[in-house]
């Protein structure tokens, strides 16, 4: 499998999408307690936001508080440490500009439990909206191809990302899915405790009990 | 086993520590030691394109139950001060680093005598465990006791591999 041939769109074909409603649309299919690192700013926050629920939070999540760029490594060990799990990394694009050799050590590795998910909206939105290299010109997905990640396309709309979505958490990896996304203000913010944060996630992942 | 070298000693102490996941970024110094982990089925041994990236692959390879070590140059650990301050520590998680020491005792590079200057004094205002490893005679006892301390507190640890161990690194006079 080399390639999505019947989903492949440019970034400027790709439909411009929610960060909240990818997130939601995300979680719906993890049915197997996969863990999902956030990386940090509005990814992370609407990532909290979408993962509350009646009975608490999902508990396989981990939040980044800093580090910015490191969600696909972070996401990488813990892909290499349990490999029967599926990991995902969910990180925004000024964050991975900041490590975009992380995609190259993925692809090297060849690790078949990880999906790196990137929402793109070419802006360090956080910081008022100053435009990524994204916004001028450079093609992430492009970059992961390139990188050695055969397994990377732009989700064209809602419904292509969650069926690219379900097949990668079927199918052997690294996949990389390429979402544009609005300049929509987060739905929550995630609470700062770092030490909660990674208490709960290796409870998550059954490393603590 | 008086014979040993410094790197057959760290590899045996890592072993019985179960440290098994080594993403480094390489250095001539380390070179020994990388060759030995690679050689070893145990260990998984990798370079990534930078430190902060193996710090993270570290780090979640900790939370999901394994256990690793960052292997980089002293320029290298430079790069580290914000993933050290904004994830190890503050998230309490035990990263590992074993750091060859440069300039010093014969440097010839001036940036890596000033560049050498900033790590002892990171180390020190994160309040991170180090010790300058100097002596073979001492190596599986810092070792071991620091690996065990670094679980046990979830707090990171510092090996400096001092050219008095390690003979480093020197210029061609």
């Amino acid at each position: 499998m080399a390639h999505f041939s019947n989903q492949l769109v440019t970034r400027d074909q790709a439909k411009v999408m929610n960060r909240y409603d990818i997130a939601r649309r995300m979680l719906t299919h993890l049915h197997n307690d996969e863990a999902v690192i956030g990386g940090i700013g509005y990814s992370n926050f609407d990532l909290w936001a979408a993962s509350a629920n009646p009975n608490g939070r999902r508990q396989q999540n981990f939040y980044m508080l800093g580090s910015m760029g490191l969600a696909v490594p972070i996401a990488l060990g813990v892909a290499m440490a349990q490999p029967q799990r599926r990991t995902i990394a969910f990180e925004g694009d000024g964050s991975i500009l900041m490590q975009l050799g992380a995609l190259g050590t993925v692809a090297a590795r060849a690790q078949k439990n990880l999906i790196v998910v990137i929402l793109d909206n070419g802006a360090y939105q956080i910081t008022g909206g100053q435009k990524t290299l994204t916004d001028q010109g450079l093609d992430i997905v492009a970059v992961a191809r390139a990188s050695g990640l055969a397994q990377s396309a732009w989700a064209a709309d809602e419904s292509a990302f969650e069926e690219t979505i379900q097949r990668a958490l079927k199918e052997d990896g690294p996949w990389l899915i390429g979402c544009r996304i609005d300049n929509s203000k987060p739905v929550d913010t995630t609470e700062r405790d770092p030490s909660r944060i990674r208490d709960q996630f290796m409870r998550g992942l059954g490393v603590k009990k | 086993m008086a014979d040993r070298a410094w790197y057959e000693i760290v590899r045996d102490v890592l072993k019985q520590h179960n440290v098994s996941l080594i993403p480094f970024v390489p250095d001539n110094v380390l070179r020994p030691l990388i060759e030995l982990l690679e050689a070893d089925p145990f260990f998984t041994a990798f370079s990534v394109s930078r430190e902060e990236e193996a710090l993270g692959i570290a780090a979640g390879a900790w939370m999901g139950g394994m256990r690793a070590i960052v292997l980089m140059q002293t320029s290298g650990f430079a790069t580290l001060a914000n993933q050290l301050a904004s994830l190890s520590v503050p998230f309490q998680i035990p990263t590992m680093m074993i750091v060859s020491e440069r300039g010093t005792l014969g440097e010839f590079n001036i940036g890596q005598m000033l560049v050498a200057r900033t790590m002892r004094p990171v180390l020190d205002c994160l309040a991170i465990e180090h010790h300058t490893v100097a002596r073979l005679d001492e190596v599986e006892f810092i070792f071991d006791r620091s690996i065990r301390q670094a679980v046990a507190t979830l707090g990171p640890v510092c090996f400096i591999l001092s050219p008095l161990l390690t003979g480093g690194k020197v210029f061609a006079a």
